[in-house]
């Protein structure tokens, strides 16, 4: 199955979703480009589900305009919108063979059986399900059931696919591999996607975009090299992967980069348009570098603990500017607690962020 | 592929009832206006006509809101449409309803109107198969026309269901009983308003207390709260005894306990009645034995009080018991578990753990049966004799000497009130409180075993008692087989005959017994009824458990109160409402039928709700995701899914409706007689043996219609995995009044 049809973009305009007095999603705007996998990314109860749903048409707007492809669909029921959705349990349908799952949506549609239950089978061979057809799903593993939920939202040839948490149910080893299939399939037909998870791992492995949500709002966007790489705050640092946050204070500041006081350290450090005074310092456990204590140019540091993990070791570093978590890749050499060692730290990995 | 605009269809559906059909309901029954029909009777001619041969006026808005509605096609503006679908649906059922309201048998209906407008000069019937289609056509129209302006989620499907969920609770029990409702509050001659308010509402009749005292016997209300008090303990004690021994007791014959909760379901309540009598009745079997050997007489202590009680007791305790093997079943045993590691004693464990986190579901069982002693009709019309109650107080308003509605009416409210304020309290104990199955972790743990003094107790009562039931069921049915009981026990089945008998004449055969007419009709009603109320009912719990819109907590809280309204109070409201233009019924079939559905509803819902539960909400999103409309999504996905509740709802209302006392003995007429209520007047009347003929018949077809049924469902097509907790058939729905 091919897509002919270019993929549509979505364009949020201040949509917002209030449920009496609970407020599930705060005026947002967001611009999902046209065959771009977005993955919206956030803590337990921060609306990504919800924001989810109202694209899809499940939920409906309180606020704001929601346009897919250009074209106004705020007030469309979810059926007039070209939107296709994979559930987190699938919602297959129990009492249906995979081929008739499948067509249902576009024998509801209107479209003829015969030529359905074809289409059909076609949409299951793009999945690598051919010749599953006339089992019931329940006779499918996890995994093959998740396929056919795809297949049965892909068939629809939707402007926009969405998916929440759609590997929730797997282990972990399926998913690794469920991600990368759903990943080049994307690619492969050039869908716009939006993918709701809770991992972060997921979502730097599948994302064009990331969109971080905080309490019903945007925390950052942007590619999953930005995010990890340049966080705009705490919170996005340390949801991105691990991450010690320490206090220092920023002096000459030119934007883009300037000189932050750690204690006795003083580092030139990059960061987005602060101004002068204390700030939030994020170091990655990876940026720590573990010295001989004494040396220039590192903070002092004593062992609290030392964890031996294989192919590295992690301490806990107690410094002057607070307790520290490294990863060292080497682990030759373990470390005891109550050495006294010198912290370095990379170019990579450290970045000056807005205190909060 | 182009299909009709559904608005299209319902204004067609109205411009038919307006013009093409008899308006009237001429002779009893909707359809018996037909032949009538163009034969120049006037009444029997289309509200069309009418306008011109009669110069029946008030018809005009109907027609307006025909025009208005017609204007809405030929606009191609979504907005346009929808606002001239809602005009003229809403004009064209207000204009229906006003005019049936206001100009009945006698012109104006209301003196004030009479004062505005003078003398009316004219009359007419009630509304007959042109005007339901009319009020249908028009209501659909309006719903059709708030769903294209975007009102419940733009689904014309949910709106038209509400729309027409509301207008059945409004029309067939908002109404009646705000009809009663006025009726109690209506002026004797000669007195003011709220003077004969008062004397109907206090009187000593109702609220005396004179028993207390010893002089003479307490009011009926009172009557009415201690029986049902003493029948909801005594119910709840021996239910919790069953369900601890059935859940926590290695016990053998727990299958045959289990069965014992499905007799009420099949049996008709006064059948327990029927059996106490012949076991303590004055010719009953305790009585003659006491009588030959100690000579004394026992009297008739069994019609009263005690009787009603016992009688209660044998037929609730059966509900109490359903009730609290859910309790004692969703009890988790961790929490035992850890008092006993806490060094707690069996008997401390269970006094101290286990009865607290019971405590809401014997509550709740207690109020189950506390309503259903309320609402109970069958027995206390049997045993009670001098000791009156509510509902059967009620009956004799009705249908005694004095024939006095305005003291019925009052009677119903008081009985009313009652039983919503039970209702609202088990719902509010039910909602709010329920420890039960409410450690969200795999219950792993095991069921302890019960203390030695509980253990005894609960033996020591149930056991007796599940014989006594036995004994009182078999008894019952026995005395169909012999001739005359405690007087002639030569067996017979004679009374068979008298019920059953089939002769064969030269026309084929011939339905001699005197009871076939009243079974066939009961049979022939129930099942009418049956479909539509799992239609109804299933329809209701799928937009209460799925759907959202304004209005909703109204519209649930109207079809709660459906649900609680005494099966007599009913009665009583449906005849004091239906017997009148503007909705002529009584007498006919349809109000037999309506009553079967709305009394059952309860039970269509609650499996309803019960099944949708178990579904996952993602299938009904999914299937709406994939462009299927509400319909679609219901009878392709939901329906197919939920059977087990749709074959539930359809036995239960269907044995229900054969089984219902309370009601319908109010609504009966010589043509539409009910099984139960022939049974009632014949043992009456004395006449047990053929009562209680009739009884067995009864009960065995219930035993046959359920088991054919649970037969005929088929297995649900879901594969190996049964990710979907089946609902079994046989639940027996929990009984409200
Ligand atoms: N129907 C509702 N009524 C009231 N509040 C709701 C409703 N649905 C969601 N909420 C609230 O909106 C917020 C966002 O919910 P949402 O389901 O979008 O979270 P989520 O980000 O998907 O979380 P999770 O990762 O746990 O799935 C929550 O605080 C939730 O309690
Ligand atoms: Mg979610």
């Amino acid at each position: 199955m091919s897509q002919t049809k270019k993929a549509a973009d979505v364009v949020l305009q201040g949509v917002t979703k209030r449920y009496g007095a609970v407020t599930a999603v705060k005026p947002l705007n967001l611009h999902i480009k046209a065959g771009n996998l977005v993955t919206l990314l956030g803590p337990s109860g921060c609306g990504k589900t919800t924001l989810l749903r109202m694209i899809a048409g499940l939920e409906r707007v309180t606020e704001g305009r929601l346009l897919i492809g250009g074209r106004d669909v705020t007030d469309m029921s979810a059926g007039e919108r070209n939107v296709s959705m994979v559930f987190q349990s699938y919602a297959l349908f129990p009492h249906m063979s995979v081929r008739e799952n499948v067509a249902y949506g576009l024998i509801s549609g209107g479209v003829a059986r015969r030529e359905a239950l074809e289409k059909a089978e076609g949409a299951l061979a793009t999945v690598g399900l051919k010749g599953f057809g006339d089992r019931l799903p329940s006779e499918m593993s996890g995994g093959q059931q998740q396929r056919v939920a795809v297949a049965r939202a892909l068939v629809l040839e939707p402007d926009v696919l969405l998916f929440d948490e759609p590997l929730s149910n797997l282990d972990a080893r399926l998913r690794r591999s469920m991600r990368e299939e759903i990943r080049a399939l994307q690619q492969r037909l050039g869908l716009t996607v939006v993918y709701v998870t809770h991992d972060q791992s997921e979502a730097l492995a599948v994302s064009d975009q990331i969109v971080v949500m905080r309490n019903a709002e945007i925390a950052q966007a942007g590619s999953p090299r930005e995010l990890y790489e340049a966080p705009e705050n705490v919170f996005v640092a340390t949801f991105m992967g691990e991450a010690n946050h320490v206090k220092g204070v920023l002096r000459d500041a030119s934007p883009g980069e300037g000189m932050v006081q750690l204690g006795d350290l003083a580092i030139r450090l990059p960061h987005k348009g602060l101004s002068e005074g204390e700030v939030d310092v994020v170091i990655r456990p990876e940026a720590i570098m573990l010295t001989e204590a004494g040396a220039g140019g590192v903070l002092t540091g004593t062992v609290a603990t030392a964890t031996y993990m294989g192919a590295h070791a992690e301490y806990n570093l107690d410094t002057q500017v607070g307790r520290l978590f490294a990863i060292a890749p080497e682990a030759t050499r373990l470390r005891r607690p109550g050495e006294q060692v010198g912290v370095r730290l990379a170019d990579h990995g450290v970045f000056a962020v807005r205190a909060g | 592929m182009k299909r009709i605009d559904p608005a299209v269809a319902w204004w067609f559906v109205a411009a038919v009832g307006l013009c093409l059909l008899p308006w009237y309901m001429v002779q009893d029954g909707f359809l018996s206006a037909l032949p009538a029909f163009g034969t120049g009777d006037p009444e029997a001619a289309s509200a069309a006509v009418q306008v011109f041969s009669r110069g029946r006026w008030w018809f005009l808005p109907m027609f307006a809101a025909l025009a208005i509605g017609a204007a809405g096609f030929l606009s191609a503006r979504r907005e346009t449409r929808a606002i001239a679908f809602i005009a003229g649906g809403a004009l064209g059922v207000a204009g229906l309803v006003l005019q049936a309201w206001f100009i009945g048998l006698r012109g104006w209906t209301y003196p004030w109107l009479v004062a505005l407008f003078g003398e009316l000069g004219d009359r007419q019937f009630g509304v007959g198969v042109g005007g339901a289609l009319a009020f249908g056509g028009f209501l659909l129209l309006l719903t059709e026309g708030l769903a294209v302006r975007g009102y419940f989620g733009g689904d014309r499907f949910v709106s038209g269901a509400v729309g027409v969920l509301t207008a059945c609770i409004a029309l067939f029990t908002i109404w009646p009983v705000a009809i009663m409702l006025g009726q109690s509050l209506t002026a004797s001659a000669d007195q003011t308003l709220l003077t004969s308010f008062l004397q109907r509402f206090a009187t000593g009749k109702n609220w005396g207390l004179a028993c207390l005292s010893g002089g003479g016997s307490c009011g009926v209300a009172w009557n009415t709260l201690a029986l049902a008090t003493a029948t909801a303990t005594s119910c709840t004690v021996l239910g919790l005894a069953f369900a601890l021994i059935t859940v926590r007791t290695g016990f053998r014959y727990k299958k045959f306990l289990r069965l014992l909760t499905i007799l009420p379901i099949i049996t008709p309540s006064f059948v327990v009645g029927l059996g106490l009598i012949l076991i303590f009745g004055r010719s009953g079997i305790v009585n003659q034995l006491v009588e030959s050997v100690t000579g004394a007489n026992m009297g008739r202590w069994i019609y009263g009080f005690g009787g009603v009680w016992l009688a209660q007791t044998f037929s609730f305790t059966p509900t109490a018991f359903l009730v609290l093997i859910g309790v004692v079943e969703g009890l988790s045993p961790t929490m035992e578990e850890a008092s006993q590691t806490l060094r707690a004693s069996r008997m401390r464990t269970f006094k101290k753990v286990t009865l607290p986190l019971m405590m809401p579901g014997l509550a709740n069982a207690f109020l189950v049966c506390f309503v259903e002693s309320l609402a109970d009709f069958g027995n206390p019309i049997i045993l009670g004799g001098s000791f009156g109650v509510l509902s059967t107080e009620i009956f004799f308003a009705v249908v005694g000497a004095q024939s006095d509605f305005g003291r019925a009416a009052t009677l119903g409210l008081i009985l009313l009130g009652f039983a919503a304020t039970t209702f609202f309290l088990q719902r509010r104990i039910v909602g709010t409180k329920s420890y039960v199955s409410m450690s969200g972790k795999g219950d792993t743990g095991l069921a302890q075993p019960l203390p030695r003094p509980v253990r005894t107790f609960a033996f020591a009562v149930a056991i007796p008692w599940s014989i006594l039931t036995v004994t009182v069921y078999l008894l019952a049915l026995m005395g169909g087989f012999v001739k005359v009981w405690g007087r002639d026990w030569t067996p017979t089945l004679s009374h068979f005959g008298r019920a059953f008998a089939i002769e064969w004449g030269p026309g084929g055969i011939i339905w001699a017994g005197g009871a076939w007419n009243s079974l066939f009709t009961t049979i022939k009603l129930a099942a009418i009824g049956a479909p539509i109320t799992a239609i109804i009912g299933l329809l209701a719990a799928w937009i209460f458990s799925r759907k959202n819109f304004a209005g909703r907590g109204i519209l649930e809280f109207a079809l709660m109160l459906t649900f609680c309204v005494p099966g007599t109070v009913i009665g009583v409201a449906y005849i004091l409402t239906y017997n009148i233009p503007p909705l002529e019924i009584t007498g006919t079939a349809t109000i037999l039928v309506i009553c079967f559905v709305f009394r059952n509803l309860p039970v269509g819902v609650r499996s309803g709700v019960a099944a949708l539960s178990q579904l996952d909400k993602s299938l009904d999103e999914a299937s709406v995701m994939l462009r299927a409309s509400s319909f679609r999504t219901l009878t392709k996905v939901v329906l197919p899914l939920i059977k087990p509740a749709i074959v539930t709802a359809l036995v239960y209302s269907f044995v229900r409706a054969m089984t219902t006392v309370s009601a319908v003995i109010f609504l009966v007429s010589a043509e539409y007689e009910m099984a139960t209520v022939f049974i009632i007047n014949r043992s009456i009347n004395g006449d047990y043996g053929l009562a209680i003929a009739y009884s067995a018949v009864l009960i065995v077809l219930m035993m046959a219609v359920i088991g054919l049924i649970q037969l005929g469902v088929g297995e649900r097509r879901l594969g190996r995995r049964k990710a979907l907790a089946p609902t079994p058939v046989l639940k027996p729905a929990q009984e409200m009044p």
